[in-house]
């Protein structure tokens, strides 16, 4: 029997608010534990939530840039567990009437266009962070866990797909659209390593053709979309192999640990908390007006599909290089800044930024926000080989020199003395001994061997170091050769 | 008169006139309380020194020709649920017996803007969840009428230190009574504001739909001057209410000529006491006396409040009463053996039965499967409460009613909790419908026997042997004290109940 993976995420990406969701506290990340805390957002008797507009207009943007509909009418609901990292034992979350629902996302996957959509979108409130003596950092003396309530409070939004993905590969491509679309919404750091961005990841297997969704288990806060892969992978193949064996898949939550590459149970179906889920009477409901909607939708930065769709329009690219350039907002800044630099040929700026940006990039695996070169230099570049300056070939050189080292352009062909040499007295005497140093050639090309005055150009090249303007190269060894 | 048995009014008038300083009234309160709070013990914490650094900063200022808001100088006593910044906040409970808070609540904010001075934070039941003062973790308060009885509660610590002496004002909150009973059963005049006038912010929750703060005093007046002072949107209170805030004193003397008063009658049936029901039925002959127009009215889903309201301030105190768990502030349970094992323990130990079972009860309401027969439904039921009134106030502009079904009750005497939840019939479904009520005196009764229901009692004003206070109830529109405190007021022009004092000292009470 073959078996088809089906698969739903449900994606916490904290907004970028300068404060927390119900307080006033500073949201930065990576501040010394516990300083950024007030009342509020530890938690103490007697305080009490008051919301953050801008938390609901990020999730309105975020909401909207991802197709739903948002809710006239919305809500706050207590979700109540105990955990030491929860203040006030309960998250003020949504419940049965989430900010938004009904929504979608479009992206290629294996040359193919896909749309996953989303169930729903809901606005909650961070925990504190959890910092045990086992994992190190704390005094080893003692066996203890700490608390920091830094992150308590810090607003998130929840984004639950349905169980449209069939694949790991197609549910980090998924995630990869997810994420550059928020990134273009503006309304998240969308940092992985600082917990940004962190999914639940639902899985469950069936038999290939049936209709029935089998059981699924959930794996809580996977928090990188490598990570996301592998535990899908790793669970269909173990869900796979119960019910090979006869055996059934039980409901429950289950822990992928990184470093063993496995999923644990955690717990069942029947242990699973009753949340008790009732309206936050500490919070008014939501009536959420069509002007505010209307006025978050009209600052609605440009999204990717319409960027993408912009460049072929305005700078005449292929739709598949438009569409890589896009899928990352850091490098569509970036050609498009270059572009508007050196507008005579955006599809040069393209094909540099596509070609040796996106190879020396990858070959060092750095981060695309982290682009080691400015637009301005890939401009200056581009425009040195137009002024003459130095060749195309040179020109490559030059900007793996300045993505090593951040040097501009100039100053690098001036410290390397790659400068061209356009200059035929100069060129002539190299030429005179080129034609004295290869005579078997020079015979070859009088004899009309066209080919041998590719060998001549170079050997002019090779004395030159590169630096010989090639179209004088080929003239004046043309002239001295007849 | 003593000083300190003077109203908020008078006394703000002979600081004014420095006919007194703030420092000699504060020690007038603070004295009193040292002759009578081994007798009645209000307070959990008393702040004498506080007090005093306050009274002192006021003479001041005064000296200095300032011009000062009218409680600048007066006693005032403090529940214990509310947060005042570096002084000990309990709650009446072990779980919190060491906690002190770094911020004020908004109320405190308030007053000690205007100058009033904190004389000590006051018991009540644990978390507010009580009638009497019982629950307390600590100790019970005693009716200052005789204290053999409770004070009522939850407020009874602010009820009684009002009562006695040992303040000027109080501060108390009331989520199904907690000000208005005890008001009531202590002989003073308590206002339970509209749901969202008064911030609640830095009050320790119970029911969050519920709670709400208001004052204490001798007089309506007082009161009036008292809410005049604390109320008012909040920012840092989503739930306050951003409506203009009157001067409560203005009106007061406007009198209640051609005011239309309803008198509810399921409040006047079984289970209240028939001196009561005969106060009751007395002032509002005397509200028609002073030109009033009463008539009798149904509130049909009146006998459904209280079981709404005992899943709904349960559910939510259920969760607000989560955060208790050991780990960041309060009372810690000292052996554990994990985690879960922490959590249970501290809150084992940390709480009493009353608070536990309402936990439970919440807990359970709230569960998956049971969420709609009982939470759901009984915010149905709150809603045609609220229509019960609703329809009310559209032929009246007060309603009048007991505030509790008999005079003070013995201490140990209730002991079925059942017992206890029914001193909040006539007082709940004013908080599910979110709507201002106060408590005053009308009248007083000898106690009732023990075993409850009396046939023919004594009547009120007897004067045979010992008598203990009753209370009146008036319940206003939303938003509109104005006219229920103009009510009280006038009524309070008309009696003088409210200025009788307890017989504390002196055999046979003192009366003025």
């Amino acid at each position: 029997m073959t078996w088809e993976t089906i698969i739903g995420l449900e994606v916490h990406v904290e907004l970028k608010t300068e404060s927390k969701i119900f307080c006033n506290c500073s949201t930065r990340f990576g501040g010394e534990p516990n300083t950024q805390v007030c009342p509020v957002c530890l938690g103490l008797p007697g305080a009490l939530p008051v919301l953050n507009q801008q938390a609901l207009e990020f999730a309105t943007r975020a909401a909207l840039a991802l197709n739903c509909q948002i809710a006239g009418y919305s809500k706050f609901d207590r979700k109540n567990y105990f955990y030491p990292d929860l203040p006030k034992a309960y998250q003020i979350s949504q419940y049965d009437l989430p900010l938004a629902e009904h929504g979608h996302v479009d992206f290629i996957f294996g040359g193919e266009p896909r749309r996953v959509r989303i169930r729903r979108i809901h606005l909650e409130e961070d925990a504190g962070k959890l910092l045990h003596s086992e994992d190190g950092g704390l005094s080893a003396d003692a066996n203890v866990s700490l608390v920091d309530f830094n992150r308590s409070g810090v607003p998130l939004i929840e984004i639950v797909s349905e169980p449209d993905l069939r694949s790991g590969e197609e549910a980090r491509a998924y995630l990869n659209r997810l994420k550059t679309i928020l990134a273009y919404a503006d309304v998240s750091h969308l940092k992985m390593e600082e917990g940004n961005l962190r999914a639940d990841v639902n899985v469950s297997v069936r038999p290939t053709g049936s209709t029935e969704f089998g059981t699924r288990t959930e794996m809580k806060n996977v928090s990188s979309f490598r990570a996301v892969v592998r535990g899908i992978e790793y669970e269909a193949e173990r869900q796979v192999k119960v019910l090979d064996e006869g055996g059934s898949i039980r409901q429950e939550t289950r822990q992928w640990n990184e470093t063993k590459g496995v999923t644990i149970a955690l717990r069942s179906k029947e242990e699973a908390h009753d949340y008790r889920y009732f309206p936050d009477p500490d919070l008014p409901a939501l009536d959420i007006s069509r002007d505010f909607v209307e006025g978050v939708r009209a600052n609605l930065p440009e999204l990717p599909d319409a960027r993408q769709a912009r460049y072929v329009r305005d700078y005449g690219l292929r739709d598949v290089d438009a569409g890589i350039l896009t899928s990352d907002l850091s490098l569509a800044a970036f050609f498009e800044e270059a572009a508007g630099l050196y507008p005579k040929d955006p599809k040069a700026v393209a094909n540099w930024v596509l070609g040796d940006l996106l190879r020396i990039m990858n070959a060092r695996a750095a981060e695309s926000d982290e682009i080691p070169i400015t637009p301005k230099q890939l401009a200056d570049t581009l425009m040195l080989i137009d002024r003459g300056t130095i060749s195309g070939k040179i020109a490559k050189t030059v900007f793996e020199e300045t993505m090593a080292t951040g040097k501009d352009p100039e100053v690098i062909v001036k410290e390397k003395g790659l400068v061209q040499i356009s200059d035929t007295s100069e060129l002539e005497k190299v030429i005179a001994d080129v034609i004295a140093a290869n005579p078997q050639p020079v015979a070859d090309f009088r004899s009309g061997k066209e080919t041998a005055l590719g060998f001549l150009v170079g050997q002019v090249m090779k004395a030159t170091r590169g630096k010989a303007n090639p179209g004088i190269v080929n003239e004046l060894l043309m002239k001295a050769l007849k | 008169m003593a000083l300190y048995y003077k109203s908020a009014k008078e006394l703000a008038g002979m600081l004014s006139r420095r006919e007194v300083s703030a420092v000699e009234l504060t020690r007038a309160a603070l004295d009193r309380a040292e002759q009578v709070e081994e007798k009645v013990k209000s307070f959990v914490t008393r702040t004498p020194d506080l007090a005093l650094a306050q009274a002192e900063a006021v003479d001041r200022r005064r000296a200095t020709g300032e011009t000062l808001s009218s409680l600048a100088g007066i006693p005032v006593a403090i529940k214990d649920n509310m947060n005042t910044f570096g002084v000990r906040t309990t709650c009446s409970s072990k779980i919190l017996a060491n906690y002190i808070p770094p911020y004020d609540a908004t109320v405190v904010d308030r007053l000690n803007a205007a100058g009033t001075v904190t004389v000590g934070k006051t018991n009540l039941d644990e978390f507010a969840m009580g009638s009497s003062t019982e629950n307390s973790g600590f100790f019970t308060t005693r009716n200052p009428w005789d204290t053999s009885r409770v004070p009522g509660g939850s407020s009874g610590g602010s009820a009684a230190a009002v009562a006695v002496g040992e303040a000027v004002i109080s501060l108390g909150s009331d989520t199904g009574g907690s000000i208005r009973q005890p008001a009531a059963l202590c002989g003073v005049t308590g206002l339970k504001p509209t749901y969202g006038r008064v911030s609640r912010y830095g009050l320790v929750a119970f029911a969050s739909s519920l709670d709400q703060i208001g004052p204490f005093g001798r007089t309506a007046e007082d009161v009036a001057l008292a809410l005049s002072a604390i109320a008012g949107h909040d920012r840092l209170d989503s739930t306050s209410a951003p409506v203009p805030v009157p001067d409560f004193t203005a009106g007061l003397n406007r009198g209640v000529k051609g005011l239309k008063i309803g008198i509810p009658r399921e409040y006047l049936a079984a289970g209240i006491s028939p001196a009561v029901r005969e106060a009751v039925l007395r002032a509002v002959e005397v509200l028609v006396g002073l030109g009033a127009e009463a008539e009798e009215v149904s509130m049909p889903h009146t006998e459904y409040a209280l079981s709404a309201y005992y899943v709904i301030a349960p559910a939510e105190a259920s969760s607000n009463l989560a955060r208790y768990d050991g780990v960041r502030y309060g009372v810690r349970a000292g052996e554990y053996s994990d985690l879960v094992d922490m959590f249970s323990r501290t809150r084992e130990e940390g709480f009493g039965p009353e608070v536990k079972r309402r936990i439970m009860l919440g807990t359970y309401a709230l569960s998956s499967g049971y969420y709609d027969a009982y939470y759901l439904k009984a915010q149905k039921v709150r809603t045609l409460v609220n229509k019960d009134f609703e329809e009310a106030f559209r032929r009246f502009d007060v309603l009048v009613t007991p505030t509790a079904p008999s005079v003070a009750f013995g201490i140990g005497q209730k002991t079925d909790p059942l017992a206890m939840y029914l001193e909040d019939v006539c007082t709940i479904p004013v908080n599910l419908a979110g709507l201002p009520g106060m408590s005053l005196p009308c009248g007083f009764a000898a106690p009732e026997p023990a075993a409850g229901v009396a046939g023919g009692g004594p009547t009120a004003g007897d004067g045979n042997g010992l008598r203990l206070p009753i209370g009146l109830q008036i319940i206003g529109k939303a938003f509109d004290e104005e006219t229920v405190l103009r009510v009280g007021h006038a009524f309070q022009q008309a009696t003088d109940y409210h200025k009788q004092r307890p017989a504390l000292d002196a055999k046979g009470g003192a009366r003025q």
